[in-house]
């Protein structure tokens, strides 16, 4: 390493016809030509460190002192890690201004120069890699007169299918059943009775007053254990509007599947998945907070506006002879976002047969 | 003491040494020289917060339990009492309110997460718009891409992790994401979740990836990304004294030691600052995961947003007429989630991972380059960059429009169709604005050299006429902004050779010349030192004795205000 303080710029690549100039002239800071302002800041250096010591013990004052904090209430809890905090931020920052600061003012700050090699190895280190690889190769056995092709061959068959004995079965666990047809059911099936969420309490037909939104469960879903109760809310959770019937367009072939006005769709977005439970009564549109796909309730659903591209499914809905409202039936499509054999395999099994 | 100190010292150097060689490293490493510029600092404020993160991850692992085994809450925090919720989301609410500084820790790590990344990707910025991917720097351009890749997967596996409903939500998206890739979509959903989602697996399976897998990968990689920053040495910016076969700059130890160091503390004590007094990711007003509940205007952290505006972006419908889902032979295919979740990201990661090739393919390059370019110097360049940029700002704002909408009281919908067509506008227009600038730059460049800097000093000429004097620049100045390399579009061996056969590798051959084209077509020249000499002559014959007598008159001017002030003190 050499480590001229102004390398002549002759020495350097011109470019575009223009000299390098070399190195500009080092400019003297103020602690290096006055003794003075070198001890200023000497003694700035160390107030600084001093300063990360207070905060060291600020940190564990607080530790110690604030602990008895109510560990119910957020505003002591604040409290409490503000403090902490503050005395973390004052150790941290006053090492690290103390030693950026004597860097600054007090080290050499005199540029040095350094040659680079170039990354390339010289052609002798190529030529004896080569060579090496090749004795190696010659020791091996592969290189010369026998070629030894099955061996090779059948080396990196084994290296190619070795992974296999260990990721299949490691992969293959990790899907448990891999049966995919579940995304085609919920626990929706004729009779189920239509309940609030969350508490589940189950919903009569005169309590639904036009312009009213239910979010919605099957009832019984509360009495499931967690893992399935999720997964199965995950699925199964609807929202009931009632419309003025005048305002409501009955779709094709699904004319008796509302009840006076009442309809129910599923709440999953046919987008991505989010639930879709923003609902705006004048224009009847229910607008997803994720990507904001927009669906007509009016309208069998229909997306008006947003990235979905399907409706909601709609769940066919009656009501039972005590005045509660049912389902009629399983969606008849899988909810949710599509997938590639959404519209395969329907028929092997029906809804009564998973769901219950 | 302290030669008893330094005698303990040198005997552990010593015994270290004899059995390791150790001195011939730091005899290697100690003096090594790094340039100075305060845009170098922008991957080390990626390291440090790295490193807090794994500091103040270890102290969350103490008390985090990945389980979605379901509990009652029973703890302090009475709105949650009796609440189901899995472990996860339990302990959570544990770290944050029994645990004395837990919750500073945990903001510590979250905050740090955010910093995180955004270090990365200016940093990813600044190595782009100074050129310093250039050879031999492709593979840590690579390296480095990779590392922002799993930064990505860093931060969503752990902002999962709580269980609560927003991160939830976000799984779920992903899950829906996952569905719409053919054929296999539904089956990778059931390897993620374990299942159907969202299952019980999914919370362990990303704490393991969070804590091991991910991290574990970061680090060997950010130890390989520093070994070639050592192996290469640092770039420089251009400068007087800087060539590409040297590298000037202040060593190692002492100098960087203290300022990269302390940088490392001043890194913490910020993030400890912000963590202790901006609360991020309230879980408890959240609320434990619930598939049903939603609210609007909630975010996922920022590095996600542009994944959640592209969905934002595309229509499921174009025009109302034209489904982006087909049904094709009974098999559903999804453009509306593939195209702005898979494919284009795709495409704007692979543009940056291999656009160190593209350019080379374009300059014909071949040697080693260690001097940075000034970002004017490469118009090209520098405006695909900003276009990239703001391609992908486009996208976090649609990311974020309904919280833009509620601000500037706009219609959510008309923000979305403006940056439906804004995608394809913005972007090419970004680039045509940034070359023009530049080269407009440049051309300002080439005035200065030639005709110096303006004094502000006018003097007037006996026939009438006012002149402003300039003072020219010195050679430090001068060699600034004469020095760039100054391609020109490459010139190719014809397609036909003489017998009239054509040649191999033509077409790849006119590839390259066409992008070379693109880059350099247009261009400005710098300044030859024929060029400079002449426009001296020239201002020396015209200004150089007027600027003498100007200043001289100035001069006079100032000691007689001098005297008369003197004069009225006394
Ligand atoms: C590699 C970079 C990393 C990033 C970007 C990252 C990011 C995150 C984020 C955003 C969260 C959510 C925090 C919250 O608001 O609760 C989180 C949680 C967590 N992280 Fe990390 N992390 C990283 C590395 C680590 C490491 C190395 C560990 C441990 C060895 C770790 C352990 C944890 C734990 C246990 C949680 C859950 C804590 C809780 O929510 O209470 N992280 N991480
Ligand atoms: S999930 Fe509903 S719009 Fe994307």
């Amino acid at each position: 390493m050499s480590a001229p303080e102004h390398s002549t710029g002759s020495e350097l690549d011109p470019a575009n016809g223009f000299e390098n100039p070399g190195l500009g002239e080092h400019r003297p800071r103020k602690a290096d030509i006055d003794d003075k302002a070198d001890k200023k800041a000497e003694r700035q250096t160390a107030a600084l460190f001093g300063i990360s010591i207070v905060g060291t013990i600020i940190a564990l004052v607080a530790y110690f002192t604030l602990n008895d904090a109510d560990p119910g209430d957020i505003a002591q809890i604040r409290q409490v890690n503000m403090w902490i905090g503050i005395g973390i931020f004052l150790a941290m920052i006053g090492i690290g201004l103390g030693a950026i600061h004597w860097a600054k003012t007090l080290m050499r700050d005199h540029e040095m120069v350094e040659d680079r090699h170039e990354l390339r190895s010289s052609d002798e280190a190529r030529e004896g890699a080569i060579q090496n690889l090749k004795d190696g190769v010659e020791d091996s056995g592969l290189g010369g007169p026998k070629r030894r092709s099955v061996l090779k061959g059948s080396l990196i068959t084994a290296l190619a299918v070795a992974p296999l004995a260990v990721l299949v079965p490691q992969i293959g666990n990790m899907g448990s059943d891999w049966n995919i047809s579940k995304f085609r059911h919920t626990l929706w099936g004729p009779g189920v009775r239509l309940a609030r969420d969350p508490d589940g309490a189950l919903i009569k037909a005169a309590d639904v007053t036009i312009g009213s939104v239910f979010h919605v469960i099957p009832d019984g879903l509360n009495d499931l254990d967690h893992h399935h109760l999720i997964s199965e809310k995950a699925k199964a959770v609807v929202l009931l509007v009632r419309l003025d019937p005048a305002d409501l367009k009955v779709q094709e072939g699904r004319e008796d599947w509302s009840f006076d006005g009442i309809v129910a769709y599923s709440k999953i977005c046919t987008h991505v998945g989010c639930p879709v439970a923003l609902y705006e009564q004048q224009t009847h549109h229910l607008l997803c907070p994720c990507h904001q796909s927009t669906f007509d309730v009016s309208d069998g659903c229909k997306v008006v506006f947003g990235p979905a591209k399907r409706p909601l499914p709609q769940l066919p809905i009656a009501v039972d002879d005590e005045g509660y409202i049912v389902a009629q039936a399983d969606f008849d499509e899988p909810i949710g976002p599509s997938y590639w054999d959404r519209l395969k395999g329907g028929d092997d099994t029906t809804a009564e047969e998973v769901s219950h | 003491m302290g030669t008893k100190l330094n005698s303990a010292a040198a005997g552990t150097a010593n015994y270290v040494d004899e059995r390791t060689s150790i001195g011939g490293f730091v005899k290697f490493f100690a003096r090594k020289l790094f340039p100075d510029h305060w845009s170098f600092m922008l991957g080390e404020i990626a390291l440090y917060s790295f490193i807090v993160l794994l500091l103040s991850g270890v102290f969350l692992t103490a008390f985090f339990v990945p389980s979605m085994t379901e509990v009652h809450y029973e703890g302090p925090f009475e709105t949650m009492h009796g609440v189901a919720m899995t472990e996860a989301f339990a302990s959570t609410l544990k770290t944050s309110f029994e645990v004395p500084g837990g919750l500073l820790i945990r903001q510590i790590h979250h905050w740090a997460a955010l910093l995180f990344l955004a270090a990365i990707m200016t940093h990813m910025c600044r190595v782009f718009f100074t050129g310093a991917f250039r050879k031999p720097r492709e593979l840590n351009w690579l390296v480095g891409f990779t590392l922002m890749i799993l930064g990505l997967a860093a931060g969503f596996s752990g902002y999962s992790l709580p269980d609560d409903v927003l991160s939830g939500n976000g799984l779920r998206i992903i899950d829906g994401v996952v569905k719409s890739i053919p054929l296999i979509g539904s089956y990778i959903s059931y390897w993620m979740f374990g299942g159907e989602y969202p299952g019980v697996d999914i919370i362990p399976r990303l704490f393991t990836m969070h804590i091991l897998l991910v991290p574990g990968l970061i680090l060997a990689l950010i130890a390989l990304h520093l070994f070639l920053v050592f192996l290469h040495k640092h770039t420089q910016y251009p400068g007087g004294g800087k060539s590409h076969k040297n590298v000037v700059g202040l060593p190692l130890f002492p100098v960087y030691t203290a300022k990269a160091g302390g940088f490392f503390f001043v890194v913490f004590g910020i993030i400890a600052l912000v963590a202790s007094v901006f609360t991020i990711n309230p879980v408890w007003n959240y609320g434990p995961y619930d598939p049903s509940p939603v609210s609007a205007g909630t975010q996922p952290d920022w590095y996600i947003l542009f994944v959640d505006g592209a969905l934002r972006l595309m229509p499921g419908w174009i025009a109302g007429v034209f489904p982006l889902e087909w049904e094709l032979w009974g098999y559903t295919l999804s453009w509306n989630i593939l195209i702005p979740a898979v494919i284009v990201p795709g495409i704007f990661f692979a543009i940056i991972a291999l656009y160190p090739w593209l350019e080379a393919w374009a300059t014909g390059d071949k040697g080693e380059r260690h001097v940075l370019d000034r970002p004017r110097n490469v118009p090209v360049r520098t405006g695909i960059g900003v276009a990239m940029i703001s391609f992908y700002v486009i996208l976090v704002i649609e990311g974020s429009n309904d919280i833009v909408a509620n601000l500037f009281h706009l219609s959510l919908n008309d923000i979305t169709i403006f940056f439906q067509w804004g995608i394809f506008i913005i972007p090419p227009l970004a680039f045509w604005i940034t070359k023009r600038i530049c080269l407009g730059l440049q051309r300002k460049d080439r005035e200065l050299v030639l005709h110096g800097h303006e004094t502000g000093t006018i003097v007037r000429y006996d026939h009438g006429e006012y002149v402003e004097v300039h003072r020219p620049l010195d050679e430090q100045e001068v060699w600034l902004r004469v020095s760039y390399d100054n391609h020109k579009p490459l010139e190719i061996e014809p397609e036909l050779n003489d017998h009239g056969v054509a040649r191999k590798g033509y077409r790849w051959d006119r590839f390259k010349q066409r992008l070379s084209r693109f880059y350099f077509e247009e261009r400005v020249e710098p300044v030859t030192p024929e060029e400079l000499e002449e426009a001296r002559h020239h201002h020396d014959s015209h200004g150089a004795h007027e600027a003498a007598e100007a200043e001289e008159s100035g001069e006079r001017l100032d000691s007689e205000w001098e005297e008369l002030e003197d004069g009225a003190k006394r």
